[in-house]
């Protein structure tokens, strides 16, 4: 079947995707973290994930971390446009230094009863997630590691009676002794 | 002692502002008053240093401050109110950004107070501004209002040119605080763009030129606007290498048109030797341009066998449509002088006869070929004749967009920068009229001509009136085939001849329009009269309507044809009916 006619060309891309993880350092002002998002929606990027907080109160500096999925060259390019925004101070690619850790934190609300309480509290001193809620019926716990284990763990916690979660998205820095 | 009434840096936000521009060496601005910019118009009045130039719809000050700016290259300055002030504003904001015009718009807000109360003529101006200019700024407190001010100026100057946006709520209008004059420190330490290229790149690039057998030079707008140094840079690079060169729209200028390098314009609607150049070539050098999807065509076609180097100032323009091999990220005047210091010192001048045979061939399929006619005008002999009748004045050409646009970019020679004004990557019809009255005001004594088209001028007209108020003797030069001519070629090409909408009825009477406004009108249908009506029209010095009645159904050729490559152009004689079709066969997806 023909394309339709168009003004534009149309090309497909089959580049595969990459996930990258970004850490952005920006001046903490009014409107910067949603000149960061508005630059994702406005030019048709992932955020998979994406957090936020000031990190140097003295310098009013922010700390954004931003999980994308992209082909290499949109990742290369959402790099150039984060760094030229004006209060952009960094943009470092955490996937590609290959020495970054990445962290994020979930609170995991299970219900249930007998058995499946104690499968719950078993599973959670597995992964070291802490209780920091308890009901009769309930725990909330409290789970720290990288995406893969939080979503495994979550996983487990669905037939044991999960009714929601909260995470904070992933945090990432650099190994070694030196700042980004 | 205390008393701070004897301060002279103590002002209200108002007086701020317009001594900022004062400071920032600004003559001209442009702009409409409103409920939340009185304060600051109150201080305009009571100054002289600052001349205002009332528009009369808030985009017309918007193109207005883009013309007075391309053709400086100073920055433009406008000035609107709150709500739809600002909303007025946000065309000639992306037409900015699109074009890396230095743009600082000043626009009013409500007071602080009230702002998210959903107040009269309150919009969220800073939120709808953001994705259309290079930072904005919203103030609520007077004593921030000299840093800000500066750095928009910076910002909107500097690196990658482009729109700025300060919104200034009514009551810090009104507010006293301290004044300081511009310094360094005002600018976000975040903000550092990069000037000078990397050495090793510069290197690299010298040996591609040097052992090229096939080059071309392909510049941008960034030549133009990292000014003259630039283009004389350019030249000289041109002189010493004996490369050909082509531009994009925004680049024409920064070589002369009567170069004898000079191969066109190319993309889309670039010459057939523009094109096949770039295609065949084995090294390009692309010098402040951005490989936008007008110029490559196909991407996965576009110039497969060459090394590319590109110069820009923004690293984010690099690797975006096109892979290139060298990249050099600075200010394309200051690593063309690199370039060529390298070359002068350490290369020789690679051979390239052989190729500039080859582009003699492409060169004699005269591709811009048109039948004139005895019975009616042709657009493109239109353009010939203004350009023969004004070649050698000191003229300023702005446009609309659509077919006379590129008619204008083939068929008129610009011999330097900073004289052709147009809408590049927004595409903004109604551009040209209202950037004719910025350039008018910034060269008082210049010929402006807008080549315009009939729809397009319908979009901005109204800036007639301001060009009469302020004895502005525009030239407005319409071609007037009656119809949406760039919309109708693409029906007629690409969907079935179906003109959806693209015919003007009820077409004004231009010479009584231009009349009512108190300015002149022209009207010519025949050939013959032309020149002489031309003529005419520069003579006269007051605001013009010329309405050059044209062939309604000419198309702009030559054209890259629907998801074809640069070598695969529909050239004028082949575009007969069948010919059309075939190219456009399915209309497999256009460039």
């Amino acid at each position: 079947m023909n394309q339709p006619a168009s003004a534009y060309f149309i090309e497909e891309r089959h580049d595969p995707n990459e996930t990258h993880t970004l850490s952005v350092l920006v001046q903490n002002e009014p409107g910067v973290l949603a000149r960061v998002i508005g630059l994702f929606s406005g030019r048709g990027y992932n955020i998979e994930s994406l957090t936020v907080s000031e990190t140097e109160s003295q310098k009013h500096l922010s700390r954004i971390t931003i999980v994308t999925t992209g082909t290499p060259m949109v990742i290369e390019q959402i790099k150039h446009q984060l760094d030229r925004m004006i209060p952009v101070y960094r943009v470092v690619d955490m996937t590609l230094t290959k020495r970054s850790i990445e962290r994020e934190l979930a609170m995991v609300k299970v219900r249930g009863l007998g058995e499946h309480r104690v499968e719950a509290l078993r599973l959670a001193d597995a992964f070291r997630a802490r209780v920091i809620d308890a009901t009769t019926e309930s725990f909330v716990f409290e789970i720290t590691g990288n995406t893969d284990k939080i979503n495994q763990y979550i996983d487990l916690m669905r037939p044991l009676g999960l009714v929601e979660v909260s995470r904070t998205g992933v945090a990432a820095i650099g190994r070694g002794p030196e700042g980004m | 002692m205390n008393d701070k009434s004897h301060d002279p840096n103590q002002m209200t936000g108002a007086a701020m502002i317009v001594r900022a521009l004062i400071d920032h060496g600004v003559t001209d601005i442009f702009g409409y008053p409103g409920g939340a910019v009185l304060p600051i118009y109150d201080e305009i009045f009571q100054q002289s240093e600052v001349q205002h130039i009332l528009v009369r719809h808030e985009q017309g000050a918007g193109h207005a401050a883009e013309g007075y700016a391309r053709s400086t290259g100073k920055p433009g300055v406008a000035l609107v109110t709150s709500g739809p002030g600002a909303t007025n504003m946000v065309t000639p904001l992306t037409d900015a950004l699109m074009d890396s015009i230095p743009l600082v718009c000043i626009s009013g807000q409500v007071p602080t107070h009230l702002i998210g109360n959903d107040a009269f003529q309150e919009c969220d101006t800073v939120g709808i501004t953001r994705p259309c200019t290079k930072h904005n700024w919203l103030v609520r407190d007077v004593n921030d209002l000299a840093k800000v001010l500066h750095e928009a100026f910076y910002v909107a100057t500097t690196g990658r040119p482009g729109p700025v946006l300060v919104d200034v709520p009514k009551d810090v209008q009104f507010a006293t605080g301290t004044y300081h004059p511009p310094r360094k420190s005002d600018v976000h330490r975040s903000y550092a763009p990069r000037v000078k290229g990397d050495a090793t790149q510069i290197r690299k690039a010298v040996a591609l030129l040097a052992t090229a057998k096939r080059p071309v030079i392909y510049s941008g707008g960034g030549v133009i606007n990292s000014g003259p140094e630039a283009t004389k840079l350019l030249r000289e690079l041109v002189e010493v290498t004996g490369f050909p060169i082509t531009s994009t729209l925004m680049g024409l200028g920064a070589y002369p048109a009567s170069g004898k390098n000079w191969l066109g314009m190319l993309g889309m609607h670039g010459t057939y030797e523009a094109n096949m150049t770039m295609h065949d070539c084995d090294v390009m050098l692309c010098v402040g341009a951005r490989f936008d999807d007008r110029i490559t065509g196909r991407v996965d076609a576009f110039s497969p066998g060459s090394k590319k180097i590109h110069i820009d100032i923004d690293p984010s323009s690099i690797n975006k449509n096109i892979r290139v091999d060298v990249p050099i990220i600075g200010d394309c005047g200051n690593v063309l002088g690199d370039i060529l210091q390298v070359f002068k010192a350490e290369a020789k001048r690679p051979d390239i006869k052989a190729w500039w045979q080859q582009i003699a061939q492409w060169r004699a399929r005269n591709s811009l070929y048109y039948k004139k006619s005895n019975d009616v005008i042709l657009p493109q002999h239109a353009i010939q004749s203004l350009f023969e009748a004004t070649r050698g004045r000191d003229t300023y050409i702005t446009t609309e967009v659509g077919q006379h646009q590129m008619w204008a970019a083939q068929f008129y020679g610009f011999e330097e920068p900073h004289r052709w004004m147009t809408s590049g990557g927004l595409g903004t019809m109604g551009y040209g009229l209202p950037a004719a009255v910025g350039v008018q005001v910034a060269h008082p004594d210049s010929l402006v001509i807008d080549i315009a088209g009939d729809a397009s001028v319908q979009m901005t007209m109204q800036e007639m009136s301001t060009a009469v108020q302020y004895e502005l003797p525009i030239k407005i030069f319409i071609l007037n085939n009656q119809y949406m001519g760039m919309v109708r070629q693409w029906q007629q090409l690409l969907h079935g001849n179906r003109l959806s909408h693209s015919y003007s009825e009820a077409m004004p009477d231009f010479v009584k329009l231009a009349e009512a406004y108190g300015g002149v009108g022209f009207q010519v249908h025949k050939p013959g009269d032309l020149d002489g009506a031309i003529q005419e029209m520069i003579s006269v010095k007051r605001p013009v309507l010329f309405d050059c009645r044209v062939a309604s159904l000419e198309n702009c050729f030559p054209m890259i044809p629907s998801g074809k490559a640069h070598n695969e152009m529909l050239l004028p004689e082949q575009a007969n009916d069948e010919a059309t079709a075939k190219a456009f066969a399915g209309g497999k997806a256009l460039v």
